[in-house]
């Protein structure tokens, strides 16, 4: 059965988020005609799919994991279950004749028995939902019957957009795993004298390109456990322990807030939201556990930590800065608090002419205001001929956005960095601040630009074709 | 101004110089019904024809004159006379002679050689036999290319000026050894759309273009620029030589028939490539075809696809100087940086190539080089692939030889269309070796149960 209107309702109100109010209660309705993002079921598959011992089933027809599956930069350091693409593959005569239900168990079978997982996921899509399969049912019966977890994530595209999919998936995590199991001792090995090891989890880190391995190994440092990463490089088996944290960092997510808020009122666990981005981010968020966690000890070694970390990224960015100095950047990124990125690439010595703030909060707003000043150009619209327009009107030299609009730029002959989901390099942590100044500069200074930007030599009138003539 | 790092060990390691031997016998294959005999010891053959026979994966035409001990210290005229009439009674259009370092250092004199076979075998008077000093102690295998080109056309170009023209489409392409036959076939096609006609010379990618012929058997090259065609030389409008190596034998060519000439050092990349399109519509008088404009702009956007996996790339390279240059020039308009080079034998193309330093040396050097400079992709021959696995990176091969592996001889790399299939070749390779990303970081805390027993 799909999942009621009232329920989806009681969803679309997110008290924790600050969009919840101005009429843009939980998410906004995606406008047919000129929609450019995800859907719910994207939105659940992107929050899960990196628990990397699970085996993810998709029940539907092929549409939703032919074209989906493999499409993600996370990483693992161990099981790589989560790569295997898993679908029914739903058939015309599944559909007419009302086996998708049976299917769906047997899927269950066969991945347990030839991959013997931690635990099954199946995330319904649009054909079940409307068809009527009661896969909660058919979960709850494989469960018993193969011996294995099984937990169905309800999130068909139609229930709303990519941000709706991320709390649908948390709400599954909440109602199912977390608070099953209670955590491991900490092993022999990791005990240090004198330091008292914390527990806290990371809500919204998805470990793209490896970026959780930059600030891991400082959490180690602190004496600081990360229980779950919900949810890049987890295990199903630490997703179940997340109750037991003694604080949440949600990072730069709007849409996982339901699951901190969960863990705050059903097991008292604080939360704070927080960015690995840029060097003074990365502090803040170090800062903010030791405060909240409350222990003097690691708050003075954190201070101690940052003192050293700071001045570790300076030098290693020092070089790029003088390359990099008042280049001009637009920046229009989806998912990624943009006042976080603001300030990493004020950091770094470049000037940020506008940001984009679609999907950006007040209070996110006032934050760039601060940074960029009171006539910071905010850009709601991201269409491509928007963004290009924006790029003439402030003579930007490189476009920093997702993927989506990677070859709008280059067809524009405009240099361009990927900061979203699929970008290839971790920019996280003190760590990733050096890999982000080497990738823009490498984009800025390729010596291609001059090149596709003149034309041919045979041409009668070279004129060079700059990014706005491109229009 | 290009640093020049002269050899300064006695052991050569993992060499990466083929002889210049060699290289005669490859221009000579690129004459049509041609067999070529290095005047040698058998050995200096029979490794030669493997070598070839590795790189083009097919029958390889090269005979021997076979010195053995009483012709080493009494003298091998006999050898020579005795083999060359032995492969003149196969009617070939041209026997080619390069000397090996044997002959030269026992003090043999082939043109004197070659006149006792004409007085002693006029009945093989049509065969045209083009003797050149190839020992494998001088240059290597893309300036003894060059050698035999050049001999071949003091031997067989008439010198007759004043006939520049009379052939009105006709435009001679002189090519060093550093075009593949791919190479060649992209560059007549590339003439031909101008409504030109190229003469090709040395023509292999007639001849070792890996065609399966009719015929079953055949003891001579089966394509190649045919010998009467060399004749035709002094009558095109122009010449096209592409290669620095070559600019002697254009020089002796322009000073034989008056044709004048437009050289190139390579036709990698955007910019060779442009002006090698301006020379042809000059030329031909005729505008840019749409199709080219059409592969043009496909490696402008190859260029800005792959800059992103190209910029900053650390690359090393080891190749002969004309290729190492037009492969420097290929990096460099991507945005990668050419860290280690490394050439076998000095050449003056080499002080400007734009790179900051060029070894004279072998494969260990390219090795020590790349490890120190840290690049991060190989590009070099089939030898390199032992070097490249020790250092842990992908390699690119490029230049002779390319054993154990398929099709390097047809590869294209110059021209719009080569230069952008080699930017997705880098990108792909680039992007298989998973540089710049994190190394995976396990912690000591982690509750995974993979890790229990053994962390971090």
């Amino acid at each position: 059965m799909p999942m009621k209107p009232q329920d989806l309702r009681a969803l679309m109100d997110e008290p924790a988020c600050a969009h919840n109010a101005k009429g843009k209660s939980g998410c906004a309705r995606p406008k047919p005609g000129s929609a450019a993002g995800g859907c719910a079921f994207d939105g659940a598959q992107i929050a899960l799919l990196p628990i990397a011992d699970v085996a993810h089933i998709i029940h539907g027809a092929i549409g939703c994991a032919g074209s989906s599956w493999e499409n993600r930069g996370t990483k693992s350091t161990g099981p790589t279950l989560y790569s295997v693409g898993m679908t029914t593959d739903l058939t015309e005569q599944d559909v007419i004749m009302g086996r998708s239900e049976k299917r769906l168990f047997h899927a269950i079978k066969q991945a347990v028995a030839t991959y013997d997982p931690a635990a099954v996921f199946v995330y319904a899509t649009c054909i079940p939902a409307l068809v009527g399969d009661d896969m909660e049912a058919v979960c709850a019966a494989a469960e018993e019957a193969f011996g294995k977890p099984v937990v169905l994530v309800d999130a068909a595209g139609f229930y709303g957009t990519k941000n709706m999919g991320n709390r649908l998936a948390g709400e599954a995590m909440t109602k199912y795993v977390i608070g099953t199991r209670e955590p491991d001792p900490i092993p022999e090995a990791a005990v240090r004298p004198g330091i008292t090891v914390h527990d806290v989890n990371l809500i919204g880190e998805y470990n793209i390109a490896g970026e959780l391995w930059h600030t891991l190994p400082l959490l180690d440092e602190l004496g600081i456990r990360v229980l779950c990463t919900l949810s890049g490089d987890a295990r199903y088996r630490e997703v179940q322990t997340m109750h037991r944290a003694e604080a949440t960092m949600v990072v730069c997510s709007k849409a996982s807030l339901n699951v901190a808020r969960h863990l705050e009122r059903t097991w008292g666990v604080p939360w704070f939201e927080g960015s690995f981005y840029g060097v003074a981010d990365t502090s803040d968020a170090l800062r903010n556990f030791a405060r909240i966690i409350g222990d003097p000890d690691l708050i003075a070694r954190t201070e101690a930590l940052i003192a050293r970390e700071e001045a570790k990224a300076e030098a290693a960015i020092a070089a790029w800065r003088p390359r990099l100095q008042g280049k001009r950047v637009l920046l229009y990124t989806g998912g990624v608090k943009s006042w976080s990125v603001v300030s990493a690439l004020q950091d770094l010595g470049l000037s940020v002419v506008a940001t984009g703030t679609k999907k950006s909060t007040e209070e996110d707003k006032a934050r760039i205001k601060e940074l960029m000043g009171e006539d910071a150009v905010m850009i709601t619209e991201g269409s491509a001929p928007a963004l290009l327009k924006a790029v003439k009107d402030l003579e930007a030299d490189i476009l920093i956005a997702g993927g989506r609009n990677l070859y709008t730029a280059l067809k524009a002959r405009l240099p361009f960095l990927d900061i979203n989901q699929e970008r290839e390099f971790a920019y996280a942590g003190y760590a990733g601040m050096a890999e982000l100044a080497r990738r823009l500069a490498l984009s800025l200074e390729s010596p291609i630009w001059d090149k596709v930007r003149a034309h041919a030599p045979w041409r009668p009138t070279p004129e060079a074709i700059r990014p706005e003539a491109a229009q | 101004m290009t640093e020049i790092i002269k050899r300064n060990k006695a052991l050569s390691v993992n060499p990466l110089k083929a002889s210049s031997t060699l290289g005669a016998c490859l221009a000579f294959m690129g004459i049509n019904r041609t067999m070529p005999m290095i005047h040698g010891s058998q050995g200096c053959t029979a490794f030669g024809k493997v070598f070839f026979v590795q790189h083009f994966q097919e029958p390889i035409p090269i005979q021997t004159s076979a010195l053995d001990q009483i012709g080493t210290v009494m003298g091998s005229y006999e050898n020579l006379v005795e083999g060359l009439a032995t492969i003149a009674k196969k009617s070939p259009d041209l026997i080619g002679v390069p000397t090996s370092g044997l002959a030269e250092v026992q003090g043999f004199d082939v043109d004197m050689g070659v006149k006792e076979f004409r007085a002693k075998h006029p009945e093989f008077d049509r065969v045209a036999v083009v003797p050149v000093t190839t020992p494998d102690f001088r240059g290597c295998l893309e300036s003894g290319f060059a050698d035999a080109a050049l001999a071949m056309i003091k031997t067989l170009v008439p010198a007759e000026a004043g006939r520049v023209g009379q052939r009105r489409r006709q435009v001679n392409v002189l090519v060093g050894a550093s075009l593949t036959s791919g190479d060649i076939e992209a560059l007549k096609e590339t003439i031909e759309a101008f409504g030109l006609r190229p003469v090709v010379f040395p023509d292999v990618s007639d001849s070792l273009d890996g065609h399966l012929a009719p015929e079953t058997y055949n003891a001579l090259t089966t394509g190649g620029t045919p010998v009467s065609e060399l004749a035709t030389l002094g009558q095109a409008i122009a010449t096209i030589v592409v290669g620095a190596s070559m600019a002697p034998v254009a020089d002796e060519l322009r000073s034989r028939t008056g044709v004048p000439d437009i050289r190139f050092d390579h036709l990698c990349g955007l910019d060779a490539t442009d002006a090698l399109v301006m020379t042809l519509r000059d030329l031909s008088g005729n505008e840019v075809p749409e199709r080219i404009e059409r592969q043009r702009a496909q490696l402008l956007d190859a260029m800005l696809d792959t800059h992103f996996m190209m910029g900053f790339t650390r690359v090393a390279v080891a190749a002969d100087p004309d290729l190492l240059v037009a492969l420097a020039a290929l990096m460099k308009g991507t945005g990668a940086e050419v860290v280690a080079a490394v050439t076998p034998a000095y050449a003056p193309v080499l002080t400007r190539s734009g790179l900051a330093a060029v070894k004279i040396g072998d494969l260990e050097d390219l090795e020590l080089a790349a490890r120190e400079s840290g690049a991060e992709v190989l590009i070099a021959n089939s030898h390199g692939v032992a070097v490249a696995e020790r250092l842990g990176l992908p390699i690119y091969r490029a230049g002779f030889p390319q054993f154990h592996w398929y099709g390097g001889f047809a590869k294209t790399w110059i021209g719009y269309r080569g230069g952008r299939q080699v930017l997705f070749d880098l990108a792909n390779i680039l992007t298989a070796a998973e540089r710049g990303e994190v190394h995976p970081y396990r912690s000591v805390y982690g509750q995974k149960p993979e890790y229990q027993g053994r962390c971090a």
